[in-house]
């Protein structure tokens, strides 16, 4: 909404990842209202805070609804919006920070619900917004303004962590990527339960890793994204482990679980095991 | 001469039936027309500890839960002694002779409670044995408990009609033993049946049931004591196509669960107690700063950190008035009596809905236990409100201007972001002063649309006059009847409506030389706030864990009224 609105000032750096991101799900969007038919007003965007939750407000063309709310909290917030009206389309936009650090308590639960949702996790290991401190997926000993003589943590594996936690869809991909993250993101949010795209978003400011993951063949340094071949049966858990093992960032779908029920479906097999109970029967069950 | 009222405690150890005799005592009494009110505390385990429950029965309405006991009815010794001095002098102590012999006291009879049982076939059956013993002592017809037992057990199971007669049998052993003991309370004056038809219900219950009747269809919630039968009532009886019931993996979680589904468009709630809502802090200040409604319960134990877990007090007040950082301040509505309790869960979500914003009811743990008679609510009277909804096309600036504005719901056009940081007419952030002045005015002035609820007020010439809130309205009332049986030029004001409280109760409230708020807690939290707000006013407080007792807080308005008439006026 920049464009149109001149209160709001937030501006991500030049070149980063997060415009990348931005486009993806913008097409995701559109691919969506085509595909289901149903008005943009049917998607909310969830987000956390730091410099990827902005991502609500920069969202350009029509716009779905947002909640900006609490650090850390998108995952719960998001989980009462879904619930309060299944028929909605309900995406968190987080950063590692908020996602991985002071939200990482709420990703088990709806891994374990499986909440109908799609998380696009926005990954630069650092804290950007905030100038640049170490974050859970920043790499041992390496040197912040939080961390001046090296992290003392080892990186967490947030792919690991995931599987894990049982959710029952991952993908892993970079901000580069846009029509293939696009296309991704779209898949998730047409998978019945909980997804999560963990997707690789540097931060030009404070750790630019786009070098990195893209590698540079004429100086023989190797990429960090690779392919996941096409041969991967992603419905196999085995194999998704596998794929996270070997290490650096796979690019693609890493595991699909589409059998599993999701929440609604829980609760709609309760509700309809239950009779439902009018005021007048409930107060009469108190008569004297 | 006839009594017209009685009290008897059961104390023991946890786990030996003290709440199920008390309720048991309460609902039998009750069934026959009997104004009834019970009492329970314990301490925070599962089984076993010092516990207590108490019930009182009288043949008007029953306004706390009476200072000192006719019966006490004593488990173990440890029960006995710490109980035995707040025996009127002319009551009586039914002892478990099984477990203890104590010395002679002059008005103790034991009997064998398990013994008895035994005998019947149903070793369960000792509460029956008890209340055979006190419908004996104050002359209780015999038939009443058969009835209650008759209804009690009647659940449909092969085996009723034995537990039936084995409880019965419970009943006429318990009277048997209570007559050879030779002791008598005198005869129960016969019941004045209340007019209209009564529920029996306790605090938890009353708000969970008005919960519903205001249209909650939407609730996130985490076990706590004392707010968990909330939680459970709900999983049991919000059901249906529709409605959402869901218990979260914290208080955290739970607040935020709930701000999604107020801001999908439900009428949404959580309950909780003291250490709940200081992890609901941030996410109460997301709904108010976005304008969502939602309704939380807080059922106060003692504090502070996890404090008396199972114990009452009125401390959390400031804190419900301030739940988050920053510029704001939460409705608060704390309902004194459990017929309160119902409307107060009714107005919660009226005023949610009406100002946009979360609201706080402030309930505690002596309302949450309490089972009482209540005048059933005529629900054709109540009124319900609905959000104000958007219905308009896109482009809508949900935010713009100074005053309440229609909410729009995800789904519908009118696309906007709720956001908790400062925000313009779209929700989009922004920092420009002009729009932070005009945004918090926004959010202060919705609650000018709450200032005109009703309150209680009596001899409002008088220049002292005593305010209670929440549950010490009970004991608060008993006082001041006292007070002006003997006299005193005293007023009384009262409302549930705490934050913001009625426009005209504050304006008479100003004039008064001296305002006397009895409340639970030791920083005087409600005469503060009042005095804040240009009030003279002062806290008579108590920090037990323990409610007030009429006698001891009629000794302390009425030294404190003299005090202030310093010509020595006496009350």
């Amino acid at each position: 909404m920049s464009a149109k609105n001149p209160e709001y000032d937030f501006k991500w750096c030049p070149g980063c990842g997060d415009f990348g991101v931005r486009r993806a799900i913008e097409a995701a969007f559109q691919q969506r209202k085509a595909e289901y038919e149903k008005p943009m007003e049917n998607n909310v965007i969830v987000a956390g805070i730091g410099c990827s939750g902005n991502m609500v407000h920069l969202i350009e063309g029509d716009q779905p609804y947002g909640v900006h709310g609490i650090h850390g909290r998108s995952l719960p917030i998001a989980m009462g919006v879904k619930m309060g009206n299944p028929d909605l389309n309900v995406m968190v936009v987080a950063g590692d920070g908020d996602f991985l650090s002071i939200g990482q308590e709420h990703i088990a639960p709806q891994a374990a619900r499986n909440l109908n949702i799609t998380a696009v996790v926005m990954d630069n290991a650092v804290y950007g917004l905030t100038k640049g401190q170490s974050s859970p997926t920043t790499k041992l000993d390496t040197v912040t303004s939080s961390t001046p003589f090296g992290k003392s943590e080892q990186a967490l594996n947030p792919l690991k962590l995931y599987l894990t936690l049982g959710v029952s869809y991952l993908a892993s991909h970079v901000s580069t990527r846009v029509k293939d993250l696009g296309t991704t993101i779209a898949d998730a949010m047409n998978h019945k339960g909980f997804s999560i795209v963990h997707v690789q978003s540097p931060c030009t400011t404070y750790n630019n890793t786009f070098m990195e993951l893209k590698g540079n063949l004429k100086e023989g340094i190797a990429p960090l994204a690779w392919d996941i071949p096409e041969q991967h049966d992603a419905s196999d858990l085995e194999q998704a482990f596998e794929v996270v093992n070997q290490g650096g960032v796979p690019l693609g779908v890493i595991f699909r679980d589409s059998d599993r029920p999701e929440l609604q479906d829980k609760v709609d097999e309760i509700n309809s095991k239950s009779f439902e109970r009018k005021i007048d029967s409930i107060i009469d069950s108190f008569a004297i | 001469m006839q009594k017209n009222d009685f009290v008897v405690r059961f104390a023991g150890e946890g786990g030996q039936g003290m709440v199920t005799s008390s309720e048991g005592l309460a609902q039998a009494a009750s069934s026959v027309g009997y104004n009834v009110q019970t009492f329970v505390t314990f301490p925070s385990q599962i089984m076993g500890g010092p516990t207590w429950a108490q019930a009182r029965v009288s043949t008007s309405p029953v306004l706390s839960s009476g200072d000192s006991l006719d019966v006490l009815v004593a488990f173990n010794e440890e029960a006995y002694l710490a109980h035995r001095d707040e025996v009127r002098d002319d009551g009586v102590i039914i002892y478990n002779a099984g477990a203890f012999e104590p010395d002679t006291d002059g008005h103790s009879f034991g009997m064998q409670f398990s013994e008895l049982a035994k005998q019947t076939g149903n070793a369960r059956a000792e509460n029956m044995v008890v209340l055979g013993a006190l419908a004996f002592l104050v002359d209780m017809p015999q038939q009443i408990l058969n009835e209650f037992v008759r209804e009690r057990f009647t659940r449909g199971r092969n085996n009723d009609e034995e537990i039936i007669t084995a409880n019965i049998e419970a009943l006429l052993l318990g009277r048997q033993e209570a007559e050879k003991s030779g002791f008598s309370l005198g005869e129960l004056a016969p019941p004045e049946r209340p007019e209209g038809n009564q529920i029996l219900i306790n605090g938890n219950e009353a708000i969970a049931v008005g919960a519903v009747a205001a249209g909650l269809n939407f609730y996130v919630g985490y076990p706590i004591s004392p707010a968990t039968a909330i939680l459970l009532w709900m999983e049991r009886n919000l059901t249906g196509e529709g409605k959402f019931v869901y218990q979260a993996s914290s208080e955290i979680e739970a607040i935020n669960a709930v701000f999604g589904g107020g801001y999908a468009g439900r009428k949404a709630m959580s309950a909780t107690a003291g250490p709940g809502l200081s992890l609901m802090g941030e996410g109460l200040g997301l709904a108010w700063m976005a304008e969502v409604p939602l309704v939380i319960v807080d059922v106060q134990r003692g504090g502070p950190s996890t404090g008396l877990p199972t114990k009452t007090e009125q401390s959390d007040l400031l804190m419900a008035l301030t739940p988050g950082h920053g510029d704001m301040t939460c409705p608060v509505i704390a309902p004194g009596t459990v017929e309160e309790c119902f409307y107060a869960a009714v107005m919660a979500f009226n005023w949610a809905e009406r100002y946009q914003g979360p609201v706080i009811l402030l309930s505690e743990h002596m309302l949450s236990e309490r089972r009482q008679n209540i005048p059933k609510p005529d629900l054709s009277k109540l009124e319900v409100e609905n959000r104000k909804t958007y219905t308009g096309s896109n482009g809508y600036q949900r935010y713009d201007g100074w005053e309440l504005s229609p909410m729009p719901i995800p789904g519908t056009p009118g696309s906007y972001i709720a956001n908790g940081s400062e925000h313009d007419a779209m929700g989009d952030t922004t920092h420009l002063a002009e729009r932070h002045i005009q945004m918090t005015e926004r959010r202060f002035s919705k609650l000018k649309l709450l200032e005109n609820e009703s309150y209680e007020s009596t001899n409002t010439d008088a220049s002292i006059a005593i305010m209670p809130w929440g549950g010490s309205k009970g004991p608060a009332s008993g006082a001041y009847e006292q007070l002006q049986a003997d006299g005193a030029d005293l007023g009384w004001y009262y409302t549930m409506y705490l934050n913001p409280l009625p426009k005209k109760l504050l304006e008479e409230l100003k004039k008064k030389d001296l305002v006397i708020v009895p409340e639970l807690n030791y920083m005087g939290q409600f005469s503060s706030v009042l005095r804040s707000q240009g009030v003279k006013a002062e806290s008579i407080t108590q920090y037990t864990g323990l409610p007030f007792k009429v006698g001891e807080l009629t000794q302390r308005i009425s030294d404190r009224v003299a005090q202030e008439n310093k010509e020595g006026v006496t009350v």
